[in-house]
């Protein structure tokens, strides 16, 4: 019988294009908190996390809102000394709370995620207005202000779109989608 | 004989035109000929990959076989995330063929196919190393004079590391800056995270990451922050009300795209460089126009 994956064997096996991750080289040095410009908001820094995983702590990690306040700026990536792509394997943790569906209720991120991708795969172009809804109520009633401030803002500049774009060859683009996730058959 | 296939971004097209125009104004001008790829898709920026890797990877490949298709060298984006997305889906690509063949498998529903025979590149990477400073220097009119700028490099520009590129200490926007004539300046955070999609996401984060970096920039006495990617300058341009309200400061300092300097200096109509629609007056480098 096969044996069980550890937690970290499966988050490194979710690297799939970037051939996995070594995060058994960690020498928890720290150098990626240090770096990290969104670490105070963070619930656990980044060595912390993966000393987490390599311990088996799934169930702390998976309740982290560590991943989801990455930025993806990389820094922590080019920094580690153990050459570890600490940025890349946040995605992976990303992507086993969103598949796993194990993220925090109040969590923007993977909400957001999901309806820029609907969005995408419905039209083949990003369109700001449509991802409103993912966010715009999280806020509470100021920021609600704020974020139709600044849209209105944009709007007088001209820089807010009116209408979405879609790309012209989208039945061919959508055929090329359901060869990888299923979104069900064309209407 | 480089063939440039310009792949604009869906920002190019709402919240960055200016960026778009200047672009193309430059180019011109600057005598780079950027054809634009015929019915390109969203890369996905920071969204898809939490999603799943493969669809990511899918739906930036897609751009590229479009170029491959017309016959392209160079694969040439302007903001910074899209970039970073094309350059690494490009490189992972050609070193892994088992994920060429899954991606090929999809584009073939779309009758598209990808060999990775593209260079992908940024837009300043291609005007400095293609057209070059002396180039440049010699078609400036109107020098930015004593105009301190802070050259905002932001994270997908130069991390992950692509192949050379000094990640810690680079200098080419400041290079690029001097040749202008502009003067500018050096502070600690020229590299830092502007939080990117956080804005969105963990508005409290990014606004706290924006803040810092302006207070950088005003405290090393910049007039302007000049940037290389739509979604920094958002980012610092657009939330730096928000900003204001949140902390209580008083920043006002004008975000601009490298390329409007560039056109100023080499002395285009602002208008014709998308100038005017800032959320934060260019009065600054608008000093330096013509006409």
């Amino acid at each position: 019988m096969a044996s069980e994956l550890s937690f970290g064997d499966e988050i490194a096996n979710m690297m799939y294009a970037s051939h996995g991750n070594p995060i058994r080289d960690c020498i928890q040095c720290g150098t990626c908190s240090g770096t990290c410009p969104a670490v105070e908001f963070m619930d656990h820094t980044p060595r912390q996390i993966i000393g987490l995983i390599r311990a088996d702590y799934k169930d702390e990690v998976l309740a982290s809102n560590t991943y989801w306040s990455c930025a993806s700026c990389y820094h922590c990536s080019v920094r580690c000394p153990a050459g570890i792509d600490i940025a890349d394997m946040m995605y992976a943790l990303k992507r086993y709370s969103m598949w796993n569906k194990t993220y925090q209720e109040d969590l923007i991120g993977p909400a957001f995620s999901e309806s820029f991708i609907k969005m995408i795969v419905g039209s083949g172009r990003s369109f700001e207005p449509q991802l409103a809804p993912a966010y715009l109520f999280k806020y509470g009633p100021r920021g609600l202000i704020q974020e139709a401030q600044t849209a209105t803002g944009l709007m007088l500049k001209g820089r807010m779109p009116l209408l979405p774009k879609k790309i012209k060859g989208l039945k061919n683009f959508q055929r090329m989608v359901r060869r990888i996730i299923p979104i069900g058959e064309p209407s | 004989m480089k063939k440039y296939a310009y792949y604009p971004g869906c920002s190019l097209e709402s919240l960055a035109t200016s960026y778009n125009v200047s672009t193309l104004e430059v180019a011109h001008e600057i005598g780079l000929d950027l054809k634009e790829i015929k019915d390109w898709n969203c890369c996905g920026a920071t969204a898809y990959f939490p999603v799943d890797e493969l669809l990511a990877n899918t739906l930036v490949a897609r751009n590229l076989a479009l170029a491959e298709k017309e016959g392209a060298s160079d694969f040439v984006a302007p903001c910074s995330a899209c970039y970073k997305n094309a350059y690494f889906t490009n490189a992972y690509l050609k070193k892994d063929p088992d994920l060429a063949e899954h991606i090929n498998y999809a584009l073939e529903a779309d009758n598209l196919h990808i060999s990775g025979t593209l260079r992908v590149r940024h837009l300043i990477e291609v005007i400095l190393e293609d057209v070059g400073l002396d180039e440049i220097r010699k078609k400036i009119v109107q020098p930015l004079k004593n105009l301190h700028v802070a050259p905002y490099y932001g994270c997908q520009l130069l991390r992950p590391r692509k192949d050379h590129e000094n990640v810690e200490n680079p200098q080419f926007f400041e290079d690029l800056l001097s040749a202008l004539g502009a003067d500018p300046i050096e502070y600690p955070s020229k590299a830092r995270c502007c939080g990117g999609s956080l804005i969105i996401t963990n508005r409290k984060a990014a606004l706290d990451m924006v803040c810092k970096l302006l207070e950088d920039a005003v405290n090393h006495k910049a007039d302007v922050i000049a940037t290389t990617c739509p979604m920094c300058n958002v980012n610092l341009e657009v939330y730096q009300a928000q900003v204001n309200q949140e902390f209580g400061t008083h920043f006002s300092i004008p975000v601009m795209y490298f390329t409007q300097l560039m056109g100023i200096a080499l002395g285009l109509k602002p208008g014709s460089l998308g100038i005017g629609n800032e959320m934060i007056s260019s009065a600054p480098l608008l000093a330096f126009a013509q006409g």
